[in-house]
């Protein structure tokens, strides 16, 4: 396991004996996993591994269900504290982690109103401002030229690749510190897939990104680390090309080579 | 092959006799619809008029006119949507969005559902004894606009909860991943993506009001009223008086039935017309609801 070769500095986030229940369903079991600051971590494996239940409680989003029970730490650098806790309002953690879904839902508004609404929520409504961060988000996004003209449009004119660009440069526009994608491309074409691909290596610069994936040359393309997960917990975890070449576990070995999932 | 030739000819001709059902079961409603509205027309119109629209009751039916009934009407819908209105949409936002889904709320939903289904007369009981003796709020358009309220809640109730639940959860999760709360969450989205359906349901909901006489009677609105109850507006401070809902009072309905009662040939003619401002009311206000959800539906695609 690399957790070692993680220099503390460079940790935005440390998972730490990660239990999560959906009611009785113990979905996921015993995750530890370091996230490495500025740097892309994908999360691979076959349908129902977890995947998706791990990314989401990275922003509480369990909490908005009943019947849902986190165990052990997800901690934050470098304020130290536990995402999971109790104690912590929700809230806070989404107001700094935000999330990009695997199915574009920009909201029936006006693409500018999209881009803005995060930060509405934040009580932030002077037009100026609101102005400069939406462009600056859209500019984020690759979408601010081919949207420029039509800020008031509705956003649902805008065609799926372009949908879910919008809905990235939404989660852009609250500088988030860490930003989550769930399977970001698996609704869209190879074009549009390809520039989001693009786009996500260009942010990791700015911000530490963790994006669930189920295509494997995506996490290859894109990312600097890969967790490799099944039933629930985390099989292997290491540097993305050693990974993807010289994998240490057999499990890991037979789905990357495509003999399951 | 000849087999599946024959077989295809008679499953055709099935088709066809089901369409033709279909088609004469429509006409059959239509036909009879239309039928009524030309006999009211033919009826009425001689009547109709702005003399009519502007007269009170007579001895005379040449003289006699629908102004304090459409006044009456006009003020028993103000009063009952504005009771039901807010209510109607609070408590469908509480249960969609807030309410913990359990045994207890699967029970308030059924029944909802069944008081909407609840006969009349009895929210007219209720209303007799609840806000005319106990809140002693008297034979007034209070009263009567209250009653109509109940019973049109649970319509406004049910469209507001239908047009919630036609929100995808996406976009709620879009919200909240953003740092809303839920108040934030369903002001900023829940409601405005959900008007047009709300809007809806209440016109639904008055224009079965507007007609619904069963209630009105039990709660005492009188027959032969000649007088308008007070202005909303008074010409000294505060320039606004709410005297008007203490007042007595009369509705369409009502006066169409006193009218029909009458043994004189030429109050039935005055019953008809007044049928036919009645029915164009109903058909607006169904038509503004039909107008109100095609544009909505325009701006919002699921």
């Amino acid at each position: 396991m690399s957790i070692t070769t993680i220099v503390s500095e460079n940790l935005k986030s440390e998972v730490k004996n990660l239990n999560f229940y959906y009611g009785d369903v113990h979905a996921l079991k015993n995750i530890n996993l370091p996230i490495e600051r500025r740097k892309v971590t994908a999360l691979i494996g076959p349908s129902g591994c977890g995947k998706t239940t791990f990314l989401r409680c990275f922003n509480r989003m369990h909490d908005l269900y009943p019947h849902n029970r986190y165990e052990g730490e997800i901690i934050l650098h470098p304020d130290n504290i536990n995402i999971i806790s109790s104690e912590i309002d929700p809230i806070e953690i989404r107001m700094q982690i935000s999330m990009v879904f695997q199915k574009p839902n920009p909201f029936p508004k006006s693409i500018y109103e999209n881009v803005a609404y995060g930060l509405r929520v934040r009580g932030i409504n002077k037009k100026q401002i609101l102005d400069e961060k939406v462009e600056k988000s859209l500019r984020g996004a690759a979408l601010w030229d081919e949207v420029k003209g039509r800020l008031h449009d509705l956003a649902f004119e805008l065609s799926g690749g372009q949908q879910q660009r919008l809905c990235i440069a939404r989660a852009l526009a609250t500088d988030p510190r860490i930003l989550l994608f769930d399977e970001p491309t698996s609704a869209l074409d190879p074009t549009a897939t390809s520039k989001i691909e693009e786009l996500i290596v260009a942010l990791k610069d700015e911000v530490t990104i963790i994006i669930v994936t189920h295509n494997m040359q995506q996490a290859a393309r894109v990312s600097d680390s890969t967790a490799f997960m099944y039933l629930g917990e985390l099989i292997e975890f290491d540097r993305t090309d050693k990974i993807f070449t010289n994998p240490a576990n057999r499990l890991t070995e037979e789905y990357i080579t495509g003999r399951f999932g | 092959m000849e087999d599946i030739k024959k077989r295809i000819r008679i499953i055709k001709f099935l088709d066809y006799i089901f369409a033709i059902a279909g088609l004469l079961s429509t006409l059959v409603g239509l036909v009879l619809l239309f039928t009524l509205l030309i006999d009211l027309f033919i009826d009425g119109a001689p009547r109709l008029g702005y003399k009519f629209m502007t007269s009170f009751p007579s001895r005379f039916p040449e003289e006699a006119g629908i102004l304090s009934a459409w006044v009456g009407t006009f003020l028993v819908m103000l009063v009952t949507a504005g009771a039901a209105v807010p209510l109607g949409i609070a408590a469908g936002i509480y249960l969609e969005e807030y309410a913990k889904k359990n045994w207890l709320t699967n029970i308030v939903e059924i029944n909802i559902s069944n008081l909407a289904g609840v006969p009349s007369i009895v929210y007219g009981l209720l209303a007799l004894g609840l806000f005319v003796y106990f809140f002693n709020f008297g034979e007034s358009i209070l009263t009567g606009g209250l009653a109509l309220a109940l019973l049109i809640l649970p319509i406004v109730i049910m469209a507001t909860r239908e047009a919630i639940r036609s929100i995808p959860n996406s976009i709620r999760e879009a919200s909240y991943a953003l740092g809303a709360t839920k108040w934030q969450t369903v002001q900023s989205h829940i409601i405005p993506y959900s008007t047009g359906g709300i809007l809806t349901g209440i016109i639904i909901g008055l224009s079965r009001a507007i007609g619904e006489t069963a209630p009105i009677i039990t709660v005492g609105a009188l027959t032969f009223i000649a007088f308008l109850p007070s202005s909303p507006i008074t010409s000294e401070f505060p320039f606004i008086s709410f005297k008007w809902l203490m007042d007595p009072f009369t509705v369409m309905p009502i006066q169409m039935f006193n009218w029909v009662s009458r043994p004189q040939a030429g109050f039935h003619v005055n019953a008809a017309a007044a049928g036919i401002i009645l029915m164009v009311m109903t058909l607006l206000m169904n038509g503004l609801a039909i107008y109100i959800r095609y544009r909505f539906r325009k701006k919002i695609k699921w």
